[in-house]
């Protein structure tokens, strides 16, 4: 299988995300371009923080509880081990084959791919919490939704941020071949290589790239901002 | 927008529909049936090459990826200021989406296996590094002093005490790689480097029976490999009852 395309080049590339290219199949109309490149950046980071909070909505509430009651602990690491394994390219193709296209189907179907880190890392954090705390906790008066708001919660909250940023990797990394299920994200460059050529399939990888570590960043400055400073005090 | 299928059927899957629409197939007029029986009969020997393919580049990235991931790790043990940066160097190769990390390499080694088994092998080193770093620092200090007072040298330690100590968290860490590994494979067939991926992308997302098969063949190598891991672990640390998770 060859593909004839111009070879590309990372400063093709970096053209291409700014100034809008020649294309060999679009018969003169230029394609890329700073504009459809914002355009598809965004359409990525939209389905993006839809999916990771859809992914926090349902995982998030049930790795805290099952933890706190210390139960279910097959099932939490049973999904994280499963989780692990799906294959991102499956749940695309099968959500286009057998539920639909477009955002309404694509977005719950990469939140389940989110849901496994954070549910096992919720589940861990809390289960890692010193007893000794929740024993204080409950001898003072709180209830149970206290002690996992105001002490468990805040005591996980690396561990739990660790599977929050997992989740948005994979969740993002997998938005990328989202066009194939008619959303239209960075990918678009990458998975129709015949319009935007090389450059811009290259062009496609080095804005999911930067919008990865970007995320990613701000997640870690997030997680910094949630701890508690008592915790980093001992964490350094 | 072109259709993104048109693209997928023109570069991968071309011999799919030729050979789906040959006449003698069973199914093709129920392409929407979530699986049909016959065609996974007629045609399961198709899911031979891609198999193979699939097993010899997790294999080789498995194997790469530990050799480089356990080095950088014994040198991070015996010089502990190596140990941040070296995770963050290798945090930053896991954190860079597979695809995007596939089509980045695009201009130095281009398309085919070589780039899969180079960025699946960069995929592995975090998650290896850091259990194996892990394993080595949860070994007592009570129990390499026991070794020392016995005459061992440094090496004799890290050998002979901290490493088949360390077993079981290298282990898990492998078993984490392997079945991400597995999974991730899949998207090589975005670079042209075969695998199962190829019967998911190639089937053009209207039959869902021949994405089944693969999704199917995938966990069950997932479950192998794992077993084979555990039954590694219980082997080289016979004194330790395993409890498989």
């Amino acid at each position: 299988m060859s593909v004839h395309l111009p070879f590309a080049s990372f400063g093709g590339a970096i053209e291409f995300i700014f100034t809008p290219q020649e294309s060999n199949v679009t018969g003169g109309k230029k394609v890329g371009g700073f504009d459809k490149s914002m355009e598809l950046l965004i359409g990525h980071i939209e389905v993006t923080i839809l999916a990771l909070a859809l992914a926090l909505i349902v995982a998030l509430p049930v790795g805290l509880y099952l933890g706190h009651i210390g139960k279910g602990e097959l099932f939490a690491v049973g999904i994280g081990n499963a989780g692990r394994a799906i294959p991102e390219l499956a749940v695309i193709a099968l959500v286009a084959t057998l539920i639909g296209i477009g955002m309404r189907n694509v977005a719950p179907a990469l939140a389940i791919l989110g849901i496994a880190p954070i549910l096992v890392n919720s589940y861990v954090g809390v289960r890692q919490v010193d007893p000794a705390a929740i024993e204080a906790a409950r001898g003072m008066g709180m209830s149970e939704l206290a002690i996992i708001r105001k002490v468990e919660l805040p005591l996980a909250i690396p561990t739990v941020m660790g599977g929050v940023r997992a989740g948005a990797i994979v969740i993002i990394a997998t938005a990328t071949i989202a066009p194939l299920a008619g959303v239209e994200t960075l990918g678009d460059f990458i998975i129709n290589r015949n319009v935007y050529g090389e450059n811009g399939l290259l062009a496609g990888a080095i804005l999911v790239a930067l919008l990865a570590l970007t995320i990613e960043g701000l997640l870690a400055l997030l997680q910094s901002r949630l701890t508690s400073d008592g915790l980093k005090l001992k964490t350094v | 927008m072109a259709s993104p299928f048109l693209i997928a059927a023109g570069e991968v899957g071309g011999d799919f529909f030729h050979e789906r629409s040959s006449g003698t197939l069973p199914c093709q007029a129920k392409e929407t049936q979530l699986f049909c029986w016959d065609w996974a009969r007629e045609n399961i020997d198709r899911y031979g090459t891609p198999t193979v393919q699939h097993l010899e580049i997790v294999v080789l990235s498995i194997v790469i990826g530990f050799t480089i991931a356990f080095a950088l790790a014994l040198l991070a043990h015996r010089r502990h200021r190596l140990q941040s940066p070296m995770l963050v160097a290798t945090g930053v190769l896991y954190t860079v989406p597979s695809i995007a990390f596939f089509f980045l390499l695009l201009p130095v080694t281009g398309f085919g296996r070589d780039t899969a088994i180079i960025v699946l092998s960069a995929y592995t080193l975090q998650i290896i590094y850091r259990n194996t770093i892990l394993g080595l620092a949860n070994v007592p200090e009570s129990t390499k002093d026991a070794a020392r007072g016995l005459g061992f040298t440094d090496r004799q330690i890290l050998w002979k005490v901290e490493l088949p100590l360390a077993i079981p968290e290298i282990i898990a860490g492998l078993r984490v790689a392997t079945a991400s590994t597995i999974a991730i494979a899949t998207l090589v067939v975005l670079i042209s480097a075969g695998g199962l991926g190829t019967e998911m992308y190639g089937s053009n997302f209207n039959f869902p029976t021949a994405i089944l098969i693969a999704v199917a063949i995938i966990g069950l190598m997932v479950l192998a490999f794992d077993l084979l891991l555990l039954t590694v672990q219980r082997l080289t640390t016979p004194w330790r009852k395993v409890r498989p998770q």
